[in-house]
């Protein structure tokens, strides 16, 4: 054994220059900034790289994935769940090209990723070269920063701004593009610097006392104040402090769906989901309050429905980091520029401890009467047929509340996040600005990677499942220790579930045909069981999550049932719909 | 160019670093939104290393503001400025190519330079160039009065403009190169009304 740790070639750099090629410089500047697990897929441009890699095996895991939008999900599942930045690694042209909506879908989303593509050599660039895309410009308005990196010598430099970019301030995805000489050109290495500054880049603005203080005074002498968080409060791992600002104030604090587990669930102030598909009190109330309090949230237009009738009555004060978020939708009283770490504490001191019993009756009403007309039928249906919602819920209990779950796109996406019941943070992953199918199998192994000590489980449509279905070969080789479960409904659900209610009934390619899961998974050695009857669910839910390794569980429901309440597109939040 | 309601001409102005792309970075901005940029200059600032644009635009105030708050989102813009036309001193450069003989026969040279504020920069036997600088109804007006003797080329460069009643972005960059920000004044409209708003 030994004793003595031996010194990384970075370090040894900082002492003495030693010659390295750019591809072993990438490699130590990613094992400096802490990195230890990679989602990648090989090409001819990227070999360098990866010929270094080989090398590092025991100091950076590299989880080969079986599609280049399967390694970028993966890389924002890892990155949601563990805090870290995720790191994916891609070829020219059409590798680089496949992490698109992944950039998107992250950049929407602030999920801090740095992706590295190999390019061409540097003296083909333009010349339409085998394999040469256009990267930088194909991936500009889907990232937060990107660089085209044609000389060894900046690649310290560059990567070291590269973390520093996608983790700070508002999070989002780096890409940094590579050609092929960079990769193979040797230069004297001298250590890395990680970076903590750009000459002309904000990550946070500045806390303004003036603003807090009359943020406080609104909220103090506030008779229906109203809390809307989402997920910059655990961007800003701010789930603390959040949670003392809503227990002094007494205030009723409702989620988007990234916002989900910042505080748990059954917490007597959570009063619930926002938007198109949320609860009944938190949409209705939006437009009886009379100050809303936004936090770490952008007031999506499925957060927010029709604008021009959303919460008009109300003086609104915004908690973001983003200074171009606040007024951009809604228009703000109070803005409180801010990491929400820093500007809630001050905000909780300045404020009185306060109960508003009466308004979040309100709530509780009509928390009854959705219980009534909606969430009882789902949950305890007389039918034979199996709901989402009751699968959630049987599956939510076993659990505890303590699992992972990374959901796809559709209705079994909104079910699951109504229904769920999330004692922790980061313990939702889903695709929430982008909706994108496909995201949810990949993201969980990214999931799996990023808290290999929670079980993570997988709620996935029959329609996404078949977008990246060929991540069963990842969680096949890597032995990835996934709970997928599809729930059946023979239909592209929410695309039919519009068609009934806004074009009658006209279910223009929304049917479905499937394969036979269970032997699919069978043929990956995945084991799994497809389930029809309700009397067979607890079992089998069980008995999945006893498996040990990855199970594929598929439950037949019902194929025409609707997610409901719903707020239909282009209506006010407070109209919206039981039925 | 006061047309459509609540529209007019602003000079957005935004300092960055001399980087590659980011050009790109700051036209997708306004393309995605489908604003038509009127006119673009940009161009070394005089600070080492600092490039500045010069943007106008025809909107309304509301969305220049959101505008410039996305481009100043960007990694590599240190700042952005916005003004109306009332704030800014700006200027156009416009080169008029004519046919020397036609212009030597039929007009009173010195009568147009002197009326247009002009000045002709080449004299050659086939053709003559003026140029005039100032606001776009200047540069216009020589157009109209040459056009009639046979105007062969006629160029105008993008607006340049320095605003009036600022110190600059010289002092402004002392602050940037420290490592805490200081405080900028972001506006809030409802700021001046005090107890009226923030108490109820
Ligand atoms: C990549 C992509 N393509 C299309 C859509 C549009 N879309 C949203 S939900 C949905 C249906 C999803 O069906 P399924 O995966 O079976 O889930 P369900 O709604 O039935 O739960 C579709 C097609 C999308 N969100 N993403």
């Amino acid at each position: 054994m030994e004793v003595a740790q031996q010194e990384t070639l970075t370090q040894a750099a900082e002492k003495q220059a030693v010659e390295v090629s750019g591809s072993v410089a990438l490699l130590e500047a990613l094992i400096t900034e802490g990195v230890d697990t990679i989602f990648g897929y090989p090409g001819g441009a990227i070999m360098p790289i990866y010929d270094a890699l080989y090398d590092y095996s025991d100091k950076l895991q590299h989880i080969l994935v079986r599609h280049e939008q399967g390694g970028i999900h993966a890389g924002q599942g890892y990155a949601r769940t563990s805090g870290k930045v995720g790191v994916v690694f891609a070829t020219s042209g059409p590798g680089a090209t496949n992490l698109v909506t992944g950039l998107a879908d992250a950049q929407i989303d602030s999920t801090p990723l740095v992706c590295i593509t190999g390019q061409v050599f540097a003296h083909l660039l333009g010349t339409d070269a085998f394999q040469e895309t256009d990267v930088i410009n194909i991936t500009t308005p889907v990232t937060k920063w990107n660089y085209q990196v044609t000389d060894a010598n900046e690649l310290p430099e560059v990567i070291a701004k590269a973390f520093y970019i996608a983790r700070s301030g508002r999070p989002g995805p780096v890409l940094i593009d590579i050609t092929k000489n960079a990769q193979i050109q040797k230069f004297q290495l001298r250590g890395y610097t990680p970076c903590n500054h750009i000459r002309s880049y904000r990550p946070k603005p500045i806390v303004r006392q003036q603003y807090i203080q009359q943020a406080a005074e609104l909220i103090n002498s506030a008779k229906k104040p109203f809390i809307l968080f989402g997920q910059g409060v655990i961007l800003g791992g701010a789930e603390k402090e959040f949670q003392a600002f809503v227990e002094k104030s007494g205030i009723p604090a409702a989620w988007t769906v990234l916002g989900a587990g910042a505080i748990p669930t059954d917490h007597p102030l959570n009063v619930g989901m926002l938007g198109m598909h949320g609860n009944y009190g938190p949409n209705v109330l939006t437009n009886s309050c009379d100050v809303l309090i936004a936090i770490g949230m952008r007031f999506d237009d499925r957060v927010t429905g029709r604008l021009d009738k959303y919460a008009k009555q109300a003086k609104v004060v915004h908690l973001d980091i983003d200074p171009a978020e606040i007024d951009k939708n809604v228009k703000t009283t109070v803005p409180v520029w801010g990491d929400c770490r820093e500007t809630l504490p001050l905000l909780t001191a300045a404020i009185q401890q306060k109960t508003h019993p009466e308004w979040l009756q309100q709530f509780h009403d009509h928390t009854k009467q959705e219980t009534e007309l909606v969430i009882e039928k789902e949950l305890n249906p007389t039918t034979d047929e199996m709901t989402m919602g009751e699968v959630i819920q049987q599956l939510n209990e076993i659990t505890r509340g303590e699992a992972v779950i990374v959901t796809d796109v559709g209705q079994h996406q909104m079910v699951a996040c109504r229904y769920a019941k999330f004692n922790n943070t980061r313990s939702n992953v889903t695709s929430g600005g982008l909706g994108t199918m496909g995201f949810a199998l990949p993201a969980a192994i990214g999931a799996k990677f990023g808290t290999p000590n929670k079980t993570v489980v997988a709620i996935i449509g029959d329609g996404g499942f078949q977008m990246t279905l060929q991540e069963l070969g990842t969680v096949m080789q890597d032995n990835v220790d996934i709970k997928i479960v599809i729930l059946n409904n023979k239909f592209l659900g929410m695309v039919r579930q519009w068609q009934e209610l806004f074009n009658e009934k006209r279910y223009s390619f929304v049917d479905m045909q499937s394969p036979n899961f269970v032997a699919l998974a069978a043929a990956y050695g995945i084991s799994g069981k497809s389930i029809s009857d309700r009397k067979d669910l607890p079992g089998t839910l069980q008995e999945m999550l006893n498996h040990k390794g990855a199970y594929l569980l598929e439950v037949m429901v019902t194929k025409e049932n609707n997610v409901f309440p719903m707020v239909p597109q282009g209506c006010s939040v407070a109209e919206i719909r039981l039925k | 160019m006061e047309h459509q309601e609540g529209k007019q001409e602003f000079n957005i102005t935004v300092y960055t670093e001399n980087q590659i792309g980011l050009l790109n970075r700051i036209a997708i901005i306004f393309t995605r939104r489908k604003i038509n940029i009127d006119s673009l200059n940009t161009s070394p600032s005089e600070v080492d290393s600092i490039h500045r644009f010069n943007i106008v635009i025809t909107e309304t105030e509301d969305v220049v503001r959101k505008l410039c708050r996305q481009i100043e989102k960007q990694v590599e813009v240190l700042k952005v400025y916005y003004h109306t036309n009332e704030d800014v001193i700006w200027q156009e450069m416009a080169l008029y190519k004519v046919s020397t003989d036609v212009i030597a026969e039929r007009v009173s040279v010195e009568r147009l330079l002197r009326e247009n504020g002009a000045r002709a920069v080449v004299i050659r036997k086939d053709y003559t160039v003026f140029e005039t600088t100032g606001h776009r109804e200047e540069t216009d007006n020589l157009i109209n009065i040459l056009q009639p003797y046979g105007l062969i080329e006629f160029v105008r460069s993008a607006r340049v403009a320095i605003i009036k009643d600022s110190e600059g972005f010289n002092s402004k960059l002392r602050e940037f190169e420290r490592l805490e920000p200081g405080e900028d004044v972001i506006e809030n409209e409802f700021l001046n009304d005090g107890d009226k708003v923030f108490t109820m």
